[in-house]
């Protein structure tokens, strides 16, 4: 059994060492909120926070993981869905299939972490994420939304 | 997404055969789960809270058409807009009501021209027998009632009531005949035609959307699939005692002839156990099978004695023989893959006397027929729960490949949920590819420059002939000319040109072909409007004066013609070191244009700064909507110009993951500037239309820039460097 610390509760798991943390989040935890789009760090639809910054969870092994390390998933970024990025999101309407939108959502929650003010350039380079039905230039302006309105 | 295919394998008994009968024929019980109170009509149900669910036939991918669609119910209905919500019936309830919901397919770009009339209609007539209700309770005559907002009011006596205490009664009523309800003129809307937010967007912020991908069901296995790498190859032989032991593994199956799947408690667990899997193929007659044999049988197509011809004017050859100048091209758009976010999935559970299937699919009704046929029960025997699509752009309208297997592994554990994952891997390799085709084009001008004569020889694949080969006509995919048709909604010729031949050499190699966000418009309006470009610099005449002149008895192909090149600055200076293309194009009942401003570096690196789209898809039911359907389409687009295209070797996709098969990120996406120019009076599709003008925009603003005509796809192999 491997400990972890997901969403600010500790919890105990039953899977292989070398169980990438995007199988384990869903399929152990039922958090199914982080997705499986690639499973080769390409797509970025499985990110979570691991102790505030963003990490691509399908190639991570559980065994890299210390049970102190504070995981956050899109299910626990904010108590009532309310976290800065994800109001901007709701006000611009950015989803439209939203398959990717929670990895976009923590990617960006990260970068506005660190980088309150983030240029156009900052974005594009935190937002690598990949989104098929193209929201990207809504995504964006949803970061600057964020980021004005965290102001 | 053209052709209404899997309908088509569809033929389930007496459901089809009555065509469309409005909701409001049915019987009147209330299907819908959530539903307390009893439906008003198919399309309607109102709460006792005052809620309003709007039923929806079409599913969402992604397009916004859920929220349309409720719109145009909410608007004829006169509801609370903040009150509405919807729900998805399931297609075996459709069948057993008839085909009340009409048609579930949801591609082609159908999902609100296609069944606005009779939903507008739905509404319409919940909202007259809601009125009648509260007339009747109050002894009045209805044509005193009004009704806004949900409320009913006898205008002589100021009494209201509202939608939620009539219901039940409203339900009781004989429906109105649809023949005699009149729609209200869109001029006059005041839910629809406006930019709504999306209905279904709350759940996605917080991980709270269950796509098919999530589903959970008590005692739920998961599935993780081999299918065989070769086109058309089959499975021999496997070891399942190599890997009976590993964590969590509880069966190997034989999926069908070219499939194995390791069912175990988690899909992680399945995953690492099919790929320790020891497996044999055979791999067959495709097993040499590569991208340059597949081009070479597409040119001989280009030249070919036999084709077959989608539109004919004059005497294209003749005339050619006699122009003053000719000039000839030959273009290629390669295969390409949809590469939806989520992957194919479903979850089944099969009985001696049931199978359900919970799973994403643009196509339900056809998923309901996959699935009877696999589990070998009658179709009133077998149910298709939807969920939300994690993208489908056609990969999950006509091929149900993902559903077949689920079934067929569930039927082999009987009582057991079998959630099937393809690993983005299988997803990539085992596609419904976009097809690829060649053009050999010859246009004529006389003296004055002028078009004359103009001959398309299209080569290569058809996706009827794959699909749905009883729906091609004399041996002919009318498919494969869309955009380039003489009339209808699949796409419109515009140009006026006096000898005119457009053909097809049908070359079916035996890659997997299906529809794509686009279809076969994408690369006719690459080489039509590419080519129109090289006509217009050999007649010396501006690429917009020289559409111009060939769209006079076409208004509507001009109109947003003419604004993109207003709106994108055509004929001005653009900023230092940027050029400009145009295109123009018709498809799927809209009228697009797209301006393109780019700029090619000494390296010759290409950068799309702007794009500047118009549509005028007739009426428009949410512009916002529109906006991000136009950015979206053009990010798609786009993605196939710079990036798209499936190698194929050794009788396989070399394209496995995105690091193999490159995607467009937020750095290479352009400004996009739309013009939502409806002009009423019909109704056209938005969720692909822009998609066909963005990448010959784009092309004919890099000729402009490095005077290189570039007339293969993708831009990725393309050099651009300034000699």
């Amino acid at each position: 059994m491997a400990r972890l610390n997901v969403n600010g509760k500790a919890v105990e798991v039953d899977a292989e060492p070398d169980t990438p943390l995007l199988w384990v989040i869903r399929e152990q935890l039922g958090l199914t909120g982080t997705k499986y789009g690639c499973g080769v760090a390409q797509c970025g639809a499985c990110t979570v926070h691991i102790d505030g910054a963003p990490v691509r969870t399908c190639i991570r092994p559980l065994s890299s993981v210390k049970p102190e390390q504070k995981i956050v998933t899109i299910e626990g970024l904010s108590p009532n869905a309310n976290h800065p990025v994800q109001a901007a999101w709701l006000e611009l309407d950015v989803p439209q299939c939203g398959y990717c939108q929670s990895g976009q959502m923590m990617a960006a929650a990260a970068l506005l972490k660190n980088t309150p003010k983030p240029t156009d350039a900052q974005i594009v380079s935190a937002m690598s994420n990949i989104c098929r039905c193209g929201t990207y230039n809504r995504i964006k302006a949803a970061i600057k939304l964020a980021a004005k309105k965290s102001a | 997404m053209t052709l209404d295919i899997s309908r088509r394998h569809f033929v389930v008994g007496a459901a089809a055969a009555g065509g469309l009968s409005l909701g409001f024929h049915a019987p009147l019980d209330a299907q819908a789960a959530a539903a307390t109170n009893p439906e008003i009509n198919a399309w309607v149900v109102i709460q006792p809270d005052e809620t309003v669910v709007v039923r929806i036939g079409r599913v969402e991918m992604g397009q916004g058409t859920l929220t349309g669609l409720a719109q145009l119910v909410a608007e004829e209905l006169e509801a609370d807009w903040s009150k509405v919500t919807t729900e998805y019936p399931t297609p075996g309830q459709n069948v057993a009501r008839g085909r009340v919901w009409g048609d579930f397919q949801t591609a082609g770009s159908r999902g609100i021209r296609g069944s606005q009339d009779y939903m507008r209609k739905g509404g319409a007539a919940a909202r007259i027998m809601l009125t009648q209700a509260a007339a009747d309770a109050w002894g009045v005559p209805a044509a005193e009632c009004t009704v806004a907002k949900g409320v009913i009011t006898h205008t002589p006596s100021k009494r209201t009531t509202t939608f939620g205490k009539v219901a039940v009664a409203a339900a009781k009523l004989t429906p109105p005949a649809p023949a005699g309800i009149a729609l209200k003129d869109p001029k006059t809307w005041t839910i629809a035609g406006k930019s709504q937010k999306r209905l279904d967007n709350k759940p996605k912020m917080n991980g709270a959307q269950i796509y098919s991908m999530d589903v959970k069901r008590p005692g739920m296995l998961n599935a993780s699939i081999r299918m065989c790498p070769v086109f058309s190859g089959k499975l021999k032989s496997f070891d399942a005692a190599k890997v009976m032991g590993m964590p969590g593994v509880k069966k190997v199956v034989q999926v069908d002839d070219r499939s194995v799947a390791v069912v175990a408690d988690t899909w992680w667990r399945a995953q690492k156990a099919v790929l320790a899997l020891p497996v044999e193929w055979d791999l067959g007659p495709n097993a040499a099978l590569n991208s340059a044999q597949i081009a070479e049988t597409f040119k001989a197509g280009l030249t070919a004695d036999q084709a077959f011809v989608g539109n004919k004017q004059g005497d294209a050859k003749a005339a050619l023989a006699g122009a003053a100048k000719t000039i000839e091209a030959v273009y290629s758009f390669p295969y390409q893959h949809h590469v939806t976010m989520e992957p194919m999935n479903a979850t089944a559970l099969w009985t001696a006397d049931k199978c359900e299937v919970w799973t994403s699919t643009q196509n339900a009704e056809a998923a309901l027929a996959t699935t009877a046929t696999a589990a070998g029960l009658p179709v009133a025997k077998c149910e298709v729960y939807r969920h939300h699509l994690g993208g489908g752009f056609g990969r999950r309208s006509s091929r149900h490949d993902f559903v077949e297997q689920a079934v067929k592994i569930a039927k082999q554990m009987p009582g057991v949920p079998i959630k099937l994952i393809w690993s983005r891997e299988e997803d990539m390799t085992h596609g419904s590819y976009h097809p690829s085709t060649q053009c050999k084009l010859t246009g004529g001008l006389d003296a004055q420059g002028n078009l004359t004569a103009l001959h398309m020889r299209i080569s290569g694949a058809s996706i009827l002939a794959d699909l749905n080969p009883q729906a091609l006509q004399g041996g002919a995919d009318a498919a494969t000319f869309q955009g380039l048709n003489p009339g209808g909604e699949e796409g419109v010729f515009g140009y006026g040109v006096p000898n005119l031949l457009v053909e097809h050499a049908m070359r079916n190699p035996a890659v997997p072909v299906g529809f794509w966000r686009g279809v076969n418009n994408n690369q006719n309006a690459i080489y039509l409007e590419c080519f129109m470009d090289e006509l217009a610099h050999t007649a010396g005449v501006d690429p917009l004066e020289f559409r111009r002149r060939l769209l006079g008895s076409k208004p509507k192909h001009l109109a947003v013609l003419n604004a993109v090149a207003d709106k994108g600055g055509w004929g001005k200076p653009a900023p230092a070191g940027r050029f400009r293309g145009l295109s123009q194009h018709m498809g799927y009942g809209s009228y697009v244009a797209a301006c393109a401003e780019v700029s090619v570096s000494a390296e010759g690196e290409v950068t799309v700064h702007k794009i500047t789209a118009a549509t005028d898809c007739g009426n428009v039911v949410n512009p916002g909507q529109v906006a991000f359907q136009i950015e979206g389409s053009f990010a798609y687009g786009l993605s196939a110009l710079l990036h798209g295209e499936v190698v194929i070797k050794d009788g396989r996709s070399q394209a496995t993951n995105f690091h193999n098969y490159p995607v467009i990120r937020m750095g290479e996406m352009p400004e996009v500037e739309s013009i939502i120019m409806p002009s009423g009076g019909f109704w056209g599709g938005v969720g692909e239309p822009t998609i066909f003008v963005a990448a010959p925009a784009v092309l004919n603003a890099i000729y402009a820039a490095t005077g290189k005509r570039v007339r293969s796809v993708p831009l990725a192999n393309v050099d651009l460097k300034k000699a």
